[in-house]
């Protein structure tokens, strides 16, 4: 029962993990509706910007930028912790990605919501936030838990910058015990439990979306 | 001009309009006199949806001059495609109002909110205000018991009603109707041209219709005219074209739908 001695290094671990993924969900919606918005409402250099930012962090991989965050950028003087670096590379991801399910969350609601929107003389503000957003809202949320637990997962990573996530206690306690077998399968049930959790929340704010009569359509599943 | 013609509310003179290489409307003219009920009826591709859209400034125009009220669509100097200021499309946009085939609603909207959302977002009117207009117009297309149903719980042909109300709160000074009952049900077509008929007792509203209701289109309107090809074929009284019309292409027409 030599395992149960793991259990609370671990859980700190996870601690850190479940703190890294929140915030980097939270602040990488707050970037993927702010992109997202900008590429379909955005003028020409706006737009333009928000599609470089989306392409230029899905188009290199997550842990080079960590390290280029980590390592390289304190060459030029801009240095973070490595909590703060992790959580601001895994949002950017979160962002970049996230505005890609905004943007054609937006462009799929029907082009006839907005003439209705324009015929009753809304002004473009209006008809986003009152019109296509809400409508947006509903499409894009279940690709959003897929990249919720895409996030949860990736952030394994950045034990690689040194930070005492769940990965990174699980290796301290390996090299340790060399115990590969139980460390791991505990690890392995913790990352299933935390994203069991966020499965199930991602679930409810659906189902809390498409209550009553508005969207009578059957949640995705 | 003599003194007895009132100045045409809605004025085309010459406007074409291109989608790409396709001319749909060329060298177009078309008046529209305050409070006058004008069908458009006509084949399928013909133009008419073409002529409600750019009226509602959901389609912009390459050439030649349209007026509202003496409001020109466009203002010189302003960008392509619609050659006009958003501003100014607002301000045109506030004396129109349009009903669309597929009703359109806002499905996450309660009948009432579809309503009363534009008054208090546009005109600035309070929520009680709002709902009051709404509740009112509700009455006035027999659906004031469904005001707090979602759309996706009424008919097409109580949608349609609704939708009517919600371009009605606007207080628009003409309002365009792109076939309203095509997309329904035939015994739901009735509820719908019974509101649209009362409508048209409303000496001060100016309606632009486009339908292949033909029995419909005799009764409500002050003239009809027929579309082919992106012109005014033909045009008159609702006796004149459905009785005695005189162009072949209007014949073949009407022989065409009247069956
Ligand atoms: N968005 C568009 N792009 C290209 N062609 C269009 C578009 N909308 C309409 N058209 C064309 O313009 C012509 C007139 O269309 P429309 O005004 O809808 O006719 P109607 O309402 O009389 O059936 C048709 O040939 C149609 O294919
Ligand atoms: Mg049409």
């Amino acid at each position: 029962m030599q395992w149960v001695s793991y259990l609370p290094s671990l859980a700190q671990g996870a601690l850190v993990t479940a703190w890294i993924t929140l915030a980097a969900i939270a602040i990488g919606a707050l970037l993927a509706f702010v992109a997202g918005i900008a590429r379909v409402e955005g003028g020409r250099i706006v737009s333009t910007l928000a599609l470089c930012y989306t392409e230029l962090f899905r188009g290199t991989s997550l842990l080079v930028q960590l390290f280029w965050f980590y390592y390289a950028l304190p060459l030029i003087g801009i240095s973070f912790e490595p909590v703060a670096t992790g959580i601001l590379v895994l949002a950017l991801h979160v962002g970049a990605y996230g505005s890609e399910i905004v943007r054609g969350a937006l462009a799929s609601v029907s082009v006839q919501q907005v003439e209705a929107a324009r015929a009753l003389n809304f002004g473009r503000w209006h008809t986003l936030v009152h019109v296509t957003l809400p409508q947006a809202l509903i499409e894009m949320l279940p690709a959003f838990g897929n990249l919720a637990i895409e996030t949860l997962k990736l952030s394994s990573l950045v034990s690689l910058i040194s930070i005492a996530d769940l990965t990174f206690r699980a290796q301290s306690i390996r090299n340790l015990t060399l115990d590969s077998a139980g460390v791991y399968t505990l690890t392995l049930v913790g990352y299933f439990a935390m994203s069991l959790v966020l499965m199930m929340v991602m679930r409810l704010i659906e189902r809390l979306a498409r209550r009553g009569a508005a969207f009578p359509r059957a949640a995705h599943s | 001009m003599t003194d007895n013609v009132k100045p045409p509310l809605i004025q085309f003179a010459g406007v074409t309009k291109r989608f790409g290489a396709l001319t749909v409307l060329d060298n177009f003219n078309f008046e529209v006199a305050p409070g006058e009920k004008v069908t458009l009826i006509g084949p399928s591709g013909s133009g008419k949806s073409t002529v409600l859209r750019i009226l509602m400034t959901l389609e912009p125009f390459q050439e030649g001059r349209l007026t509202l009220a003496g409001m020109d669509y466009h203002e010189p100097g302003a960008a392509a495609p619609f050659r006009a200021s958003e501003r100014h499309l607002r301000n045109i946009r506030s004396h129109v109002g349009m009903v669309f085939q597929s009703f359109n609603l806002f499905p996450h909207m309660s009948v009432i909110r579809n309503v009363a959302e534009a008054p208090v977002r546009v005109l600035g009117l309070s929520r009680d205000e709002a709902q009051a207009r709404a509740v009112d117009l509700l009455a006035l297309v027999g659906l004031a018991d469904k005001k707090d149903h979602f759309p996706s719980q009424l008919s097409g042909g109580q949608q349609q009603r609704v939708a009517i109300a919600r371009a009605l709160a606007m207080r628009p000074r003409v309002l365009l109707f792109d076939e309203p009952t095509s997309a329904l049900d035939p015994q739901l077509v009735g509820e719908v041209l019974a509101v649209i008929r009362d409508l048209a007792h409303e000496h001060d509203l100016t309606m632009l219709l486009v339908t292949h209701e033909m029995r419909f289109a005799r009764e409500v309107s002050d003239r009809v005219c027929f579309f082919d090809k992106g012109q005014i074929c033909e045009q008159g009284s609702p006796e004149a074209i459905f009785t005695a019309p005189s162009h072949p292409r209007t014949c073949e027409f009407l022989a065409s739908v009247l069956g």
